[in-house]
């Protein structure tokens, strides 16, 4: 039996009269990130990690004094006090260093077995995972990162990238097409850079030494202290003397590497404009090049996309590291019909952004890695403002001493403003719009970079379109700066050449027969 | 987008584009799950320390809804529960009351007795056929009508799931809509039971009917549901909380229920609130948890602030 129920009506409007809600006028409607529940310090210890007073080459290994006696001060970014002193590495220095690559590689390293190869990079794992924290620590002091990225993410990868290869070391003769059997290059010289600086140490050294090659390797003048550690890590592992190299120094040290004829593969991680003359120095030298430069990302939302995850992967994407990232999603694309509202979303979540002390666990910025970084930030987000950039930045505090740069983004940019064209790299945002999927992979690709881009829209069909037009070695579809040791990174374009990671980062480090 | 697939109904009066599909014309955002998870994951990252762990916490026990929902509820044990919410733990610990009991219906009116006329703690009542809502609209609202004038001053209504998940996201508002009516000048909080919701997309869609319904507060679960309130589920919530707010004005409040159990959790929330809504929602009119194990596990935190080292679970009365 069926009892007819009297239907409800209630009309939109009622409901609304109907409920007790105070109104905020639209000129007050703001989300108020103010203080009324402070966080503490939350400082990670560091007290119990000792940085010796002066750090020495690592050479054949064992641990030299550079042949020109001299050091340098390597300072924490974050207070500008002096760490430690770095030894000066010259020509003579990379020489010796050579040398005892050489000799590692025609005696020991590059006869050894694979599977016996592996051993040592397996045990350099477990070791750096067991030192995590520690290296975590002086990670963030040396170079200005965040606790929090270099406990959760740089060390991480780092064990993951000797995890990974040292699982290669007994079957590369699998990794490639056709049976070619692959042996190793030689001596490799290898250049980083100061934003991954332990990471980038791991992304160029594990695969190297996988695959049989020796190496020498240079830091960046501002981040030497945890390359240094590693190698200290070298030994503990009992890694044969002279398969890794450490010569710190500054720009005439890895001129001197790129130089040196006895070396059979330079690998370099930096900007464009050294990565050029690199290309310049080897040309015709027979030695190998790889090249990992800069980037100016298009990160795409449309207006599709899962909005509020699509601001999370904004803010990861250009205030991930201080947005010292050469895949950093540095300019903005946004569907022109959402962009009121994307603004609006970042203006406040930039609110929310910790910056201050890298070695509190809460703090999501840091301090810029080095003074000429600083300047040049400034001196790009000042042009911008100049070609008529509306200018956000985040109110919070910077602290008195150190390199500090709050979060910021541009809006109002379009393609012939120098700071969408020019990569920045730091915490500068550049906000750009588009109106069809066209237009929106042309103003992505139109840039002489093409190291990464990144696409938001909850459509599936959209994201494969698009990411076949768009011209970068990695895109990312709805989620943004992932690493992972098996998938291969590299650029197009100036973005440079060759793969890292991956069986195609393999290939860098070996010659097919 | 999807309101041609909504409703067939003849309903004149409610535009659905209005009602059920997001406000002022533009759809209801979808959600990533990806990404929303490994947001709501970095809330618990953030590290609490001394004196913000101790003012947390002391907020946390504010927003309390201390809450017992069984068959077996008595006015005895209504009493254990009103009395724990009105004075937590001794004077000299500086803890606020709870924000509320939350029991059954039949319970308000031993509430209300021992609480009184005048009373710093609310009384809420889960109503409207919970926790399935599987009962008639009629009856549901009589319950509410009669639960208001037993003494309730907010009520937990459950949303109609049959109805959401069978599309019929109309009937959802208009029962939510009648349902605030019937309340009278009780507030009322709507459960969506994400549990049952199951994607955040439906969680999303599901605040936003809530809400623009004339729902004051949006709650998770009914506690009676497994996965009851998970930080994604409740960043949604937030996230639909906070575009509301900006298209109309009104601040609507949230309310995860069931599964909150330890301080660790309940910081985690609190920073999510701070971090996405602000200053203005981190208070006990518009956050609460849904919680009946949660308070003393907090006054366990709050007296080892206070005084250096654990007390033993027999030193914190049970509510």
């Amino acid at each position: 039996m069926k009892t007819k129920l009297k239907p409800v009506k209630l009309s939109a409007k009622r409901a609304v009269a109907a409920s007790t809600h105070a109104v905020v006028p639209l000129k007050e409607r703001r989300l108020n990130f103010g203080s009324k529940w402070d966080f503490a310090p939350a400082p990670e210890e560091s007290k119990n990690y000792v940085i010796a007073p002066q750090h020495e080459l690592f050479i054949d290994g064992k641990f030299v004094a550079p042949s020109t006696g001299k050091y340098f001060d390597s300072i924490n970014p974050a207070t500008e006090e002096k760490l430690t002193e770095i030894a000066l590495g010259n020509d003579q220095d990379v020489d010796r260093a050579v040398k005892a690559a050489r000799r590692a590689y025609d005696k020991v390293w590059g006869k050894m077995p694979g599977r016996e190869r592996g051993k040592y990079l397996f045990r350099i794992a477990r070791i750096i995972q067991e030192k995590m924290r520690e290296l975590a620590v002086l990670e963030s002091m040396d170079g200005g990162k965040p606790i929090k990225e270099t406990r959760d993410v740089d060390l991480p990868i780092v064990a993951a990238h000797f995890f990974y290869h040292a699982g290669w070391a007994d079957k590369l003769q699998y990794a490639f097409p056709g049976g070619r059997q692959p042996r190793p290059l030689g001596v490799v010289g290898q250049i980083i850079p100061w934003n991954f600086p332990l990471l980038m140490a791991a992304w160029k050294i594990a695969p190297a030494i996988a695959c049989g090659n020796t190496v020498v390797i240079k830091p960046s003048k501002t981040t030497s202290l945890t390359l240094v550690r590693l190698a200290q890590i070298f030994q503990e592992a009992g890694l044969p003397d002279g398969v890794v190299n450490v010569i710190t120094g500054v720009g005439g040290t890895g001129d001197a590497i790129v130089r040196h004829p006895d070396i059979n593969k330079i690998a370099f991680t930096g900007s464009t404009e050294i990565g050029k003359q690199l290309a310049q120095i080897t040309a015709g030298t027979g030695k190998k090049l790889t090249l990992e430069l800069g980037g100016k990302a298009a990160n795409i939302v449309f207006e599709d996309a899962p909005i509020d995850q699509a601001i999370e992967g904004v803010i990861a994407g250009i205030y991930f590291n201080m947005g010292h990232v050469c895949c950093a999603g540095s300019r903005l694309l946004v569907q022109e019909s959402i962009y009121t509202k994307v603004v609006s979303k970042l203006r406040d979540r930039i609110q929310t952004l910790r910056l201050g002390n890298p070695l509190d666990k809460n703090t999501d910025i840091g301090a810029i890695n080095n003074k000429p970084q600083l300047e040049k930030i400034r001196e790009l987000v000042q042009c911008g403002v100049a070609e008529g950039a509306e200018l956000v930045q985040s109110s919070c505090a910077l602290p008195a001493k150190g390199y500090w740069y709050p979060p910021t983004f541009l809006t109002g940019v379009t393609a012939s403003h120098r700071v969408a064209q020019e990569e920045i790299f730091g915490p500068v945002l550049s906000v750009m719009t588009f109106r069809t999927p066209e237009e929106a992979f042309e103003r992505a690709n139109n840039t002489p970079y093409g190291l990464s881009a990144g696409v938001w829209t909850d459509k599936g069909s959209k994201i494969f379109k698009i990411v076949n037009k768009l011209r970068a070695g990695v895109v990312w579809a709805n989620t943004f700066n992932k690493f992972d040791p098996t998938s291969p990174f590299g650029g197009y374009k100036e973005s440079g050449f060759g793969r890292e990671g991956g069986v195609q980062g393999l290939g860098a480090y070996c010659r097919l027969d | 987008m999807k309101a041609a697939a909504l409703s067939k109904r003849e309903r004149p009066e409610v535009s659905i584009r209005q009602s059920a599909f997001g406000i002022r014309n533009s759809p209801v955002p979808t959600v990533d799950q990806v990404m929303v998870e490994e947001r709501a994951a970095s809330f618990a990252k953030r590290s609490i320390k001394t004196s913000a762990k101790l003012a947390g916490l002391k907020m946390a026990v504010s927003m309390c809804d201390l809450t017992t929902l069984e068959g077996k509820d008595t006015p005895g044990k209504v009493a254990y529960l009103c009395r724990k919410a009105l004075q937590p733990i001794e004077a000299k610990y500086n803890v606020p009351n709870c924000a509320a009991v939350c029991v059954y219906p039949n319970m308000v009116k031993y509430a209300r007795k021992f609480l009184g006329d005048v009373s710093p703690v609310n009384i809420a009542a889960v109503a409207t056929g919970f926790p399935s809502g599987q009962y008639p609209l009629r009856t549901k609202l009589e319950e509410v009508r009669r639960t208001v004038a037993d003494g309730a001053d907010e009520i937990d209504m459950v949303i109609d799931r049959c109805a959401f998940l069978a599309g019929d996201h109309a009937k959802v508002f208009d029962e939510i809509a009648a349902t605030k009516e019937a309340c009278g000048p009780a507030h009322l909080k709507v459960i969506l039971e994400t549990g049952e919701l199951v994607t955040y997309d439906n969680v999303r869609l599901a605040s936003e009917i809530a809400m623009q319904a004339g729902g004051d507060f949006i709650k998770t679960s009914t506690g009676k549901v497994s996965p009851a309130a998970t930080m994604p589920v409740t960043l949604v919530m937030l996230e639909a909380i906070r575009d509301y707010f900006f298209a109309t004005g009104i601040r609507i409040g949230m309310k995860p229920a069931g599964g909150i159990r330890t301080s660790k959790q309940a910081l985690a929330y609190l920073v999510m609130v701070k971090e996405t809504l602000g200053d203005d929602w981190l208070n006990p009119q518009m956050f609460r948890f849904g919680a009946s194990t949660l308070v003393n596990d907090v006054l366990m935190q709050i007296v080892k602030n206070v005084e250096g080292n654990y007390q033993g679970s027999d030193y914190f009365s049970l509510p």
